[in-house]
């Protein structure tokens, strides 16, 4: 196996040239995206590292794809501002390029949306070499096809991200986390879909099983009591107040993703599918969040169960650790408009995650 | 006409238009520069008439366009001459409302602003707003990536479609998305927004609807100058806030739009700033002492705010005439919406400014400066000799400056037919050709739209006319 450390878009291009099968590896934090098989070659992307253009003002920031989630944030915080989607694993050293080819959001997605929204412009390398643009560096722009968009959730399949363009927002002055437990799941998805639908906005709004919900409010500090007691009135129940650095502290942690032992797998679901599959989970660790179009669970029996389980809900999932030869799991999203796409951009299948046949 | 009689067997005759006079309504769309007549105008009723209608053009290999109400403004919805025009406006049926979900399934033909009335009775909405919403269609939308006033913070229509049944250039159809706002694997769908109808027809679409804001706080500030206006946008974002739309108008757009509506804008301003904050009312109510605060700071002789609906929806009102009323200033008028950072928004409008003085033509300006988006107006007439030309150099130099500034020569409108040419300013040759080959994986004979978006390719008939029908009727605006 070859480990290539290119520190250039022109470098990632001649990599993949030279080689005729190829896997990018960001911080490694999505273990079970980012392990070769023995025939790939592995680039190393953090030599592509580093923010190239920031403008507070602007409410963008670029950056190569290699930069590590932790730069980027710590630089954002600095301007009071933030990547609205709220990307998981920091701490672990996720970078920009593998969260956006894994497509991950966090619990924040809730407010403004997931990395698909806010994602401005990309550079890749295609599997032909050749380094394409797409895209801007403005907030609007409807110029050309969205290439950007298309390598959310990519998964490195169809090109190798060089270069990534984000929106970029405002972090709220105050922060505050309202947890409320309820009696009985269905109380607390009635609660949840009634707090989706009104104009309470939430930062997150996360369902931990058995059946409690998470809420986070944010924005002026001297609004902040007054929505807190609205929001307990509109729930209807009393709930535990997190403030100050315990909220974020515990934010923080769940960052991590460290739910448990096992694999750790991303779910695209609604909170419909909810109530079956809190059935079947059992023990399972697992977090439900931005309104339940969004679960986090730590799973630690035999893949295929897991696979059976979200075929049967009709639902797609995504193994981010824990080694499997098949990251993508549950229905089956393969169609012919992907295929087209596919062969257009790597015709030789240098990304191909799977050994050819 | 064995071409047609094949086509009859799936179209009677009242939906199967190819007589002159039946096809002269859709020989233009709002870019009424530009026209084509197609060899026949087909009007489906379902899916499966789509497919039909695309596999009939597989077939024979014509080009096809398909379009909605034909509010395009960047040529997008032209016909090919000689091609098929799959008019969709019959599919205009509201599938599934799920307010509990919150979600809207609709037929392409279904209008945009009727998406936020179905919605309305659950406390929902639709969030996209161009202002074409009365009449543009949720299917001319997907295909356009349509913006609005409310981009900054909402996104486009791209961030509000969850699902898209398509029907790809060989008549296949596939599925796209799903009802969840997380996905796993590439974003085929968001690939497939906005990609100018040219890898296929969306013929059911799921629309993601979102809580109507409690409140809204809306001010109105006006200036002496123009960069005034664009210093107290800088200085609101730089104050951390994110209002829900900021929007700005110049003297010449002020002027129109008072002589249209009356909106009650004081007349003398050099410029109009329409700041909205939206959301909880504590929330609101917080941010509104901030935002007046800024406001008062940044130079403006008189500030409104409006203290109930009525008064928010005229000052909206003059600001959504405003396009359709700068026509009353000149028989003619070219709109572009190329996009600038917003901290050069004073440098492009000086730009522009120049430019207009230089070309012996008004520029009106009326944008959306919360995310950048110009839409500088050009006045024009076509009857005097060689003025349609220097508008179009004129437009053509402000997209370029756009560019030159880091930003796009579409915002919002698309490239269609109008901006093709200047693609290559943006986008390098291996961009070009990557998004190409894209394009010939899904349609090899370029069927779909054929002649669009990509530079090149032939050229369609040129012709000056006036503002279109529905804009003449004031159903439309260019916006």
């Amino acid at each position: 196996m070859t480990v290539l450390h290119p520190t250039s878009p022109a470098e990632v291009q001649e990599a993949v040239r030279a080689h005729s099968r190829v896997r990018a590896r960001g911080g490694g934090s999505k273990p079970a995206l980012s392990t070769p098989t023995e025939d790939q070659t592995v680039l190393e992307m953090r030599g592509l590292s580093g923010v190239l253009e920031y403008d507070p003002g602007e409410y963008v920031l670029v950056a190569r794809a290699g930069t590590p989630l932790a730069e980027v944030e710590q630089l954002l915080a600095q301007h009071g501002q933030y990547l609205p989607f709220d990307p998981p694993l920091v701490e672990q050293g996720a970078t920009l390029g593998g969260t956006v080819a894994a497509g991950l959001s966090g619990p924040m997605r809730q407010r403004y949306g997931g990395v698909r929204d806010f994602i401005l412009g990309v550079q890749f390398v295609d599997g032909t070499g050749q380094l394409v643009r797409a895209g801007g560096k403005v907030v609007k722009n409807a110029a050309g096809f969205d290439l950007p968009k298309l390598m959310v959730g990519s998964l490195g399949r169809l090109g190798l991200l060089t270069e990534l363009a984000f929106k970029v927002f405002p972090y709220p002055k105050a922060t505050a986390t309202l947890r409320v437990a309820f009696p009985k799941l269905e109380a607390a998805l009635e609660a949840l879909y009634r707090l989706a639908g009104s104009p309470i906005e939430l930062y997150a709004l996360d369902l931990e099983p058995p059946a409690t919900l998470t809420l986070r409010l944010g924005g002026l500090p001297e609004a902040l009591p007054a929505r807190l007691e609205r929001l307990t009135a509109f729930v209807g129940r009393a709930g535990d107040l997190l403030q100050g650095e315990a909220e974020t502290q515990y934010w923080r942690d769940l960052n991590r993703l460290e739910l448990g032992a096992g694999y750790l797998v991303k779910v695209a679901l609604t909170a419909r599918r909810i109530p079956t599959l809190e059935q079947a989970l059992g023990s399972t660790p697992r977090r439900y969040m931005s309104a339940g179009h969004l679960l986090y669970l730590a799973w630690n029996h035999e893949l295929a169960q897991l696979d059976t389980l979200l075929r049967s809900q009709n639902l797609s999932g995504l193994v981010l650790r824990g080694h499997t030869a098949r990251p993508q799991i549950g229905i089956d999203l393969e169609q012919v408009f992907g295929q087209r796409v596919t062969a257009a951009l790597d015709p030789q299948g240098r990304f191909s995650l799977a050994l050819p046949q | 006409m064995m071409l047609l009689d094949e086509l009859g067997q799936f179209f009677p005759p009242g939906r199967l238009l190819h007589r002159p006079g039946e096809l002269a309504p859709y020989e233009s769309d709002a870019l009424t520069a530009f026209r084509a007549r197609p060899l026949a105008v087909v009007l489906p009723e379902s899916h499966e008439e789509v497919v039909a209608a695309v596999r009939w053009c597989a077939r024979h290999r014509i080009p096809y366009v398909a379009r909605g109400s034909g509010t395009s403004l960047s040529g997008g919805s032209l016909p090919i001459d000689g091609g098929l025009l799959i008019g969709l406006n019959r599919m205009n049926k509201l599938l599934r409302l799920d307010p509990q979900e919150r979600i809207a399934v609709v037929e392409p033909g279904f209008i945009n602003l009727q998406v936020s009335n179905a919605a309305a009775p659950h406390g929902l909405y639709y969030a996209p707003d161009p202002s074409s919403q009365p009449v543009s269609t949720i299917g001319g939308n997907l295909a356009f990536n349509s913006g609005g006033a409310h981009c900054l913070k909402y996104g486009m229509t791209s961030n509000h479609v969850l699902a898209a049944r398509v029907v790809l250039p060989d008549g296949e159809t596939v599925v796209l998305g799903g009802e969840s706002l997380e996905n796993t694997g590439p974003d085929w769908l968001g690939l497939f927004v906005g990609s100018e109808g040219l890898l296929g027809i969306a013929t059911e679409i799921t629309l993601r609807l979102l809580p109507k804001p409690e409140t809204y706080h809306t001010v109105l500030a006006a200036y002496d100058s123009l960069e005034k206006a664009g210093d107290a946008v800088a200085a609101v974002v730089a104050s951390g806030l994110l209002p829900g739309a900021m929007e700005i108008m110049d003297s010449l757009a002020i002027e129109a739009a008072e002589a249209a509506v009356k909106a009650g804008y004081p007349r003398e301003a050099r410029a109009l700033l329409i700041v909205e904050l939206e959301g909880e009312t504590p929330q609101v109510e917080a941010e509104a002492r901030y935002l007046d605060e800024v406001i008062r700071r940044s130079g403006a002789y008189e500030v409104r705010v409006a203290q109930s609906a009525e008064e928010r929806l005229k000052i909206w009102k003059g600001r959504k005439a405003a396009f359709s009323a700068v026509g009353r200033l000149s028989p003619d008028y070219i709109v572009q919406d190329g996009v600038v950072p917003r901290s050069r928004l004073g440098q492009a409008l000086a730009e522009i400014e120049r430019l207009s003085a230089r070309y012996g033509l008004r520029v009106a300006n009326v944008f959306h400066a919360g995310d950048g988006n110009l839409h500088p107006l050009i006045l024009y007439n076509g009857r005097v000799a060689g003025e349609f030309e220097r508008a179009e150099e004129l437009a053509g130099e402000i997209l370029r400056l756009c560019v030159a500034l880091g930003g796009s020569i579409t915002g919002e409108h698309g490239v269609g037919m109008e901006k093709k040419a200047y693609m290559p300013e943006m986008f390098s040759e291996a961009d070009l050709a990557a998004m190409r080959r894209i394009r010939l994986a899904l349609d090899p004979l370029e069927l779909s739209n054929r002649g669009k978006m990509f530079p090149g390719g032939e050229a369609p008939a040129l012709h000056q006319a006036g503002p279109h029908p529905l804009e003449r009727a004031g159903v439309i605006s260019r916006e």
